[in-house]
């Protein structure tokens, strides 16, 4: 088949325009000057931006959410790199059993894992203070739990575009295992690692569901913040944070095209 | 060091760790569907026979399987540009895929507060030109869950579709021009059944997702159309009952489960393992 007919890109505009409504309609509200939601009328101001910036609690989930998001990607994807090398390596018999396994909180319902997690921390906070029930150590580690599948995913994908004969020959010249790893295929696939780290990251920073369960009045994430805001008489201050959020994914997609551009060009 | 053990280092940690913090704890939940309050079978029995849990559970369905096939047909669309398009909308369309698909959850359902609210986007320009008096009731009913639920699935159903039309072989098509189908049919009649396999699966993960979603109920519900998973949570933070939160969590699970076995045996997914 040829070009696409008028129709067919006609519909997929639809779509296109109705995925990005939403996004820009929280622009023109989180300039409004009024107290409560609205669209402003006339007059534009910054007054919930500055907001963001007066009450500390805003910065200080933003803090708190940047080192859950540090802790549970580097936990996750350390944990999610050394089972997809031994099985990318050693292909046992069982590695689809294991594989199953590990992906279970990715497919199950996230209400389930949620509550899942919470009995996990509260069996933990019985026994010390750390890592526990509304500790940022413990949403970490929630985190850490939710996010490794999405790891694994991604790591074993780009294993799986390693050549095994540069390992085979590394190991045929007597190269031992911890060798074969950091010399040879750790080099290959360091892209992989690093996008499993920045997907890691990105999905902890934007946790809720099991947040919600797993915290109460310390641990108060950025995404916890704005759901205090949104419940019942919705706060402005939540349009402004959402548009310095769509801001920066705008920035980053941008940015990512423009350098797939230029080295495409070049290559 | 025995040679034999090497592996299990590797692979030991993760599992090991997903022992400890998930499986072993959601037998734990499992242990408090049948012990809370009381031993027993009850809260089970209670959980599909009680008026308001079964009518929860109907609305769920009712619109999951809504959400599912809006989110299809628009997925169709776009994930048709997406890989058929010249190179100018291939890049539109996928600008307009990725930019929802990293922004979360919550900014996308506040995004649809924002559109739909009493003083939001729509209800003040349908004033301004005079269609509508009275702002209409956009948001807080189940019309704003079913959107805001369609928006965030649309980019999970295209990944599925468009790769099923990626791997579409353009010969079959030519061949049914080349014999004389107008453009239409060849879609119809070549086109649509070739790609129904991605479409399956596509509808099948996302029936899944809806299943358990809570947060975007909760904040275009508004209270007023709750799903299951939003009324798990309500049973376990706002009316301490955690058999019966535990119950239905469990029930969820395996309605899950049964899908998933489903779309392996149907839609199967390529492997990941080489």
């Amino acid at each position: 088949m040829s070009k696409p007919t008028p129709v067919a890109v006609i519909l997929a505009s639809l779509v296109a325009l109705f995925l990005l409504l939403p996004l820009i309609a929280v622009i023109p509200v989180s300039f409004t000057p009024t107290r409560f939601l609205a669209m402003p009328s006339g007059e534009w101001s910054l007054r919930h931006y500055q907001a963001l910036l007066d009450n500390p609690a805003w910065l200080q989930s933003i803090w708190l959410s940047i080192r859950i998001g540090i802790l549970s990607s580097v936990i996750s994807t350390t944990l999610a790199l050394m089972f997809s090398l031994g099985i990318w390596m050693f292909r046992p018999w069982f590695a689809n059993i294991l594989l199953g396994f590990v992906l279970l909180p990715m497919v199950a319902p996230p209400v389930v894992s949620a509550i899942t997690l919470y009995f996990f921390l509260i069996g933990l906070s019985k026994v010390n203070d750390l890592v526990g029930y509304d500790t940022w150590i413990g949403v970490a580690v929630a985190h850490a739990v939710m996010i490794a599948p999405f790891a694994v995913v991604l790591i074993t994908v780009a294993l799986s575009q390693v050549d095994r004969r540069i390992d085979l020959a590394a190991r045929g010249f007597g190269a031992g295992i911890r060798t074969r790893i950091f010399k040879v295929i750790l080099p290959n696939i360091r892209f992989g690692i690093l996008t499993a780290l920045f997907l890691s990251f990105v999905l902890s920073w934007e946790e809720i569901g099991v947040t919600l369960f797993v915290t109460s009045v310390n641990a108060i994430t950025l995404p916890r913040m704005m759901w205090m805001g949104l419940r019942d008489n919705i706060d402005p201050a939540i349009a402004a944070i959402s548009v310095v959020l769509i801001a920066i994914v705008i920035a980053v997609i941008l940015a990512k095209t423009v350098v797939t551009a230029m080295l495409s060009r070049k290559g | 060091m025995s040679e034999r053990m090497k592996p299990a280092l590797l692979f030991g940690p993760l599992v090991l760790f997903l022992c400890l913090a998930y499986f072993v704890p959601f037998l734990g939940v499992m242990q408090w569907s049948v012990t809370l309050p009381e031993p027993g079978v009850g809260q089970y029995v209670k959980a599909v026979s009680d008026p308001l849990i079964i009518s929860v559970f109907i609305r769920t369905f009712r619109i999951c399987l809504i959400v599912t096939i809006l989110s299809i047909a628009a997925a169709y669309c776009i994930a048709y540009i997406w890989v058929r398009g010249t190179p100018m909308q291939r890049l539109a369309m996928e600008i307009c895929i990725l930019i929802p698909f990293w922004i979360s959850i919550l900014t996308r359902a506040f995004g649809w507060v924002a559109l739909l609210t009493n003083r939001g986007l729509i209800n003040t320009w349908l004033q301004q030109i005079g269609i509508i008096s009275e702002p209409l009731t956009l948001v807080r009913n189940e019309f704003g869950v079913v959107l805001g639920m369609t928006h965030f699935l649309i980019p999970f159903a295209v990944f599925p579709i468009a790769s099923a039309m990626r791997s579409l072989d353009e010969r079959v098509l030519m061949a049914a021009r080349g014999m004389g189908a107008t453009r239409l049919r060849t879609f119809w009649a070549i086109f649509v059944p070739m790609t129904l396999p991605g479409v399956l699966g596509a509808g099948i993960i996302v029936f899944v997702f809806a299943l358990g979603f809570f947060i975007t109920p909760a904040i275009l519900g508004g209270g007023r159309s709750v799903m299951i998973a939003e009324l798990i949570y309500l049973r376990l933070f706002q009316s301490p009952d955690w058999g019966l939160g535990a119950a239905m969590s469990v029930i969820l699970m395996l309605i899950v489960a049964g899908l998933l076995a489903l779309m392996m045996r149907y839609a199967r997914p390529k492997s990941m393992l080489r």
